[in-house]
């Protein structure tokens, strides 16, 4: 099949996959070289089939801390210029450039990858609607309007780097190593069919929201119905896509915290509620599952999210997906398995296994930008 | 001229050798098929009575009897079916219309039939109801879309809107309305029970709420009609939600009529009208004749009711069912309910009930689709009636987007119904759809409600089975999942309508 074949086959058909995930974050917002993230997901390869790996990092771009930074995949290099076109009549573009890459030979087909750090033009700057809000409504409308380009990256002084390979690959191809960040996400994929694009791998990210996820959502069809009434349109038809965009919407639009997000994702079941003796607590737990019913994600996942001062990992219901975390001084580890923390911290202080449905969560102190 | 007779539709046939001549079916049958002759020493069956209720097949100690449909055939024609030479000729002797009741048995083509459902295999482990929860726990009123949630000092938190007002039901089935008048005390008193034990609701129905079913009103959903018989303050507050019924899928657009030899003096006291006169609901409620009039009347229910139960509104599935329930949220209402054109009904006429209306399952999507669009499906719950005949159908509505189904017919059914469709006559043999004392004690309500508990209990099992195959262990996770669903032996525009793929097509 040709890469568009490929790319129409995952457009047109949701698809699940078996993965790795991993998640550090550095509790003091100290920046750490994207070393130690290769490191672990790469322990976990037998989690993946090296069709799709990708890595999000916080804090890597301390000089356009304040500006809006666009990572867009091209299939077709026509398409940029299109794009551009559209960019420039909402933005001020103070810097564009191709993502640093190595070309590795085992990577048969690769798109063409720009970053553009933006400023929103004044006339857009008018009240009416929050730059998150324009942001979002700007990077849907090119996922959806341009066929051969997709915005895989949108947040400010953070970056997501995907692509069909080996989640070493992907590290070599962006130089991974060569960023430091504060907080560090990765993915190893191991989808159920034969796909290539690289708009499918993960990290997913809306805004200064990425996610990493392991499962299968059998709940999608109506989490994406849902999102779809709040402005949120899955253009990359993966079950991924629809957490991270859940969490944008109740933490950024609703107010939620993101662990009263986590309980509405994955909502401990009546029998538990019934037996919560904090009557505020019980109170609380009822009412998310009544009101953020269609919001319940079914099925098993294992899911590490972040975005500028904040990680949340957490399971379904069940814990039907593997997700252990670790602390150990200023560090905190998330990962599909133990050995992939092991690898980078032989010793931490503490090990533990989430419960199924209680989200970890890890807030970013003194952040430095 | 030669009168053309109609033509009995059953045939009764009775083995003589079996026969003890014990005359049981010559004292039960209401139709009077059976009789006596003394001087033959024989029991004479008329089949011309025979309804087809089998209750006194069913009844015959020594089964001798059995009911057959009548194999006299007019000549084969594919446009002038038997049926239809039949009514010609009863309403060439009559002039009338002709009634029936039940649901419509025409064969239009059924939507659940052609929906199959998903279930999960390898990327997604199916999960056994035997081992893990399963929740089908649904609330039924309006809700927030968004709730403010403050962190209190002492490290707890609070939520600042309050939710109330919600019907709370352990399975997303609920009995339909059917009226103390329409069927008899007893099967009321059956349905009453059945829903405290099972933690879900039943319906009064239009006609009032009768002394004997006040202990069962924490759990009763009380109707206003067109009639508005029974209907005062009380009545509303002895209830957990109102519901204002518009229409009917058995008869879209038409009242009702109980006639006056029908109304005695239970009947009359539970209805609040003079025993003996005719009680009748006009076709439309004459205070509404518009969406304002609606939310005027919604509003003057919540005032009466301290804005503490939800309110709300059926409808029968027609052309516009979707524009009309989005009116009927913004008028205020916290549930709609709409009944398809196969719902059941005590009375209708044939033409009505068999032609006006469209089908549930395309109403559930379209009303389900419309309120999602302008954002406010949140804000209503959808319950879906017409004609649920099993727990597939249940939960294949709930995937096309019902929050919860109203089951009638089928709660007959499991009281002993045989759907002969004779429910007008007042004669019904199984004491179910009549209020002769001689048949309604044939209906014992505590054996009724172990019957329907039973059936919920049933359908309980296999909603959680094949929510469990799919991997989804809460129903909130399955309403409006149209992914579930995969149609066959549908077209294009049917399957954009229902808003689901094709069999074969993958996510």
């Amino acid at each position: 099949m040709t890469y568009e074949q490929l790319k129409n086959l995952e457009k047109t058909s949701r698809i699940s996959c078996g993965c790795g995930i991993s998640g550090i974050v550095n509790r003091n917002g100290n920046a750490f070289s994207g070393e130690l993230i290769i490191s672990s997901i790469c322990m976990m390869r037998e989690r993946g089939n090296g069709l799709g790996a990708g890595y999000a990092g916080y804090g890597i771009y301390p000089e356009f801390q304040d500006r809006w930074c666009f990572h867009i995949m091209y299939d077709q290099p026509r398409e940029k210029e299109n794009v551009e076109g559209f960019l420039e009549t909402r933005f001020n573009i103070i810097q564009q450039e191709p993502i640093p890459i190595k070309k590795i030979k085992s990577l048969s087909f690769v798109p063409v990858l720009y970053r553009y750090f933006l400023v929103i033009k004044d006339e857009f700057s008018d009240g009416l609607i929050s730059e998150e809000d324009f942001i979002l409504e700007t990077v849907m409308s090119i996922n959806r309007q341009f066929n051969n380009a997709s915005v895989f990256s949108s947040g400010k002084n953070m970056g997501i780097f995907k692509g069909v390979g080996d989640p070493d690959e992907m590290a070599e191809f962006y130089r991974i190593s060569d960023y430091k960040g504060y907080i560090w996400l990765a993915h190893n994929r191991f989808p159920t069919n034969t796909v290539g694009w690289w708009g499918g791998a993960h990290p997913f990210g809306i805004l200064d929201w990425s996610c990493v996820h392991n499962g299968e959502i059998s709940s999608y069809g109506i989490n994406r119905r849902y999102l779809e009434n709040a402005g949120y349109y899955c253009t990359f038809y993966t079950d991924t896509e629809v957490i991270t965009y859940l969490f944008n919407l109740l933490c950024r639009k609703h107010g939620l915290d993101l662990e009263i997000s986590g309980y509405v994702l994955a909502s401990p079941f009546w029998s538990k509620i019934e037996k919560e003796e904090d009557p505020g607590k019980q109170g609380l737990l009822k009412t998310l599952r009544i009101v953020y019913a269609s919001a319940l994600i079914n099925g098993p996942f294992a899911v590490v999210v972040a975005n500028s001062d904040t990680v949340v990992g957490l399971n379904d219901r069940l814990k039907l997906r593997p997700l252990v975390a670790a602390s150990d001084s200023d560090f905190v580890y998330v990962a599909s398995e133990e050995s992939a923390i092991r690898k980078i911290c032989a010793r931490p202080e503490k090990v533990w296994m989430p419960e199924a449905g209680e989200p970890i969560v890890v807030k970013v102190n003194n952040k430095r930008r | 001229m030669a009168k053309p007779k109609a033509i009995s539709e059953f045939i009764i046939e009775r083995d003589m050798e079996k026969c003890i001549k014990c005359q049981a079916c010559v004292r039960v049958c209401a139709n009077d098929v059976h009789i006596w002759d003394g001087e033959s020493g024989e029991t004479i069956s008329r089949d011309i009575k025979c309804v087809g209720c089998h209750f006194c097949e069913e009844l015959c100690p020594t089964g001798a009897l059995r009911i057959k449909r009548n194999p006299s055939e007019t000549r084969e024609n594919a446009h002038w079916k038997k049926g239809y030479i039949y009514g010609i000729t009863r309403q060439a002797n009559s002039g009338g219309i002709i009634l029936t009741g039940m649901g419509s048995d025409r064969p239009h083509k059924n939507y659940f039939d052609c929906l199959l459902l998903n279930a999960a295999q390898v990327t997604n482990p199916s999960i056994d109801p035997l081992r893990e929860p399963m929740e089908l726990k649904t609330f039924i009123g309006g809700k927030q879309d968004k709730i403010t949630v403050e962190k209190l000092d002492s490290g707890g938190w609070s939520v600042k809107e309050k939710i109330q007002g919600l019907l709370e039901l352990e399975i997303p089935i609920m009995f339909s309305a059917m009226s103390f008048g329409s069927i008899s005390l007893n099967a009321c008193k059956a349905l009453a029970e059945a829903a405290k034990v099972s933690k879900i609701y039943w319906n009064t129905g239009e006609g009032g709420m009768h002394q004997s079913l006040y202990p069962y009103a924490d759990r009763a959903i009380v109707q206003i009609a067109s009639g508005r018989f029974g209907v005062n303050v009380d009545y509303l507050n002895n209830a957990a939600a109102v519901e204002i019924k518009i229409g009917q899928g058995a008869k879209p657009g038409i009242g009702g009529h109980l006639p006056g030899e029908k109304v005695s003096e239970e009947i009359s006291l539970t209805r609040m009208i003079p025993e003996g006169s005719d009680a009748i609901s006009p076709a439309p409620h004459h205070d509404i004749y518009s969406i304002e009039d609606l939310k005027q009347l919604i509003y003057a229910i919540k005032e009466a009711t301290g804005y503490k139960k939800p309110v709300g509104v059926k409808i029968s599935a027609v052309n516009n069912v979707a524009p009309i329930a989005s009116g009927i949220v913004r008028a205020g209402a916290d549930f709609i309910t709409i009944d398809g054109i196969r719902g059941g009904t005590g009375a209708a006429p044939v033409a009505i009930r068999d032609s006006v209306g469209i089908p549930i399952e395309i109403a559930i999507a379209v009303v389900d689709q419309r309120l999602r669009e302008e954002r406010i499906r949140n804000r209503i719950s959808l319950v879906a009636a017409g004609g649920f005949r099993t727990s597939a159908d249940v939960i294949k509505a709930i995937a096309l987007g019902a929050d919860a189904v109203y089951i009638g017919t089928a709660a007959l059914i499991s009281l002993g119904c045989h759907v002969c469709q004779k429910c007008y006559t007042g004669k019904c043999n199984w004491g179910i759809a009549t209020q002769d004392p001689y048949l309604t004690k044939r209906l014992n309500p505590e054996i009724g409600a172990k019957r329907l508990v039973n059936l919920l209990r049933a359908w309980t099992f296999e909603i959680k089975e094949m929510l469990g195959g799919m991997g989804i262990n809460a129903i909130e996770s399955l309403r409006g999942n149209r992914e579930q669903l995969r149609g066959i032996s549908l077209n294009e525009m049917e399957l954009k309508i229902l808003g689901v793929k094709h069999a074969g097509e993958a996510w």
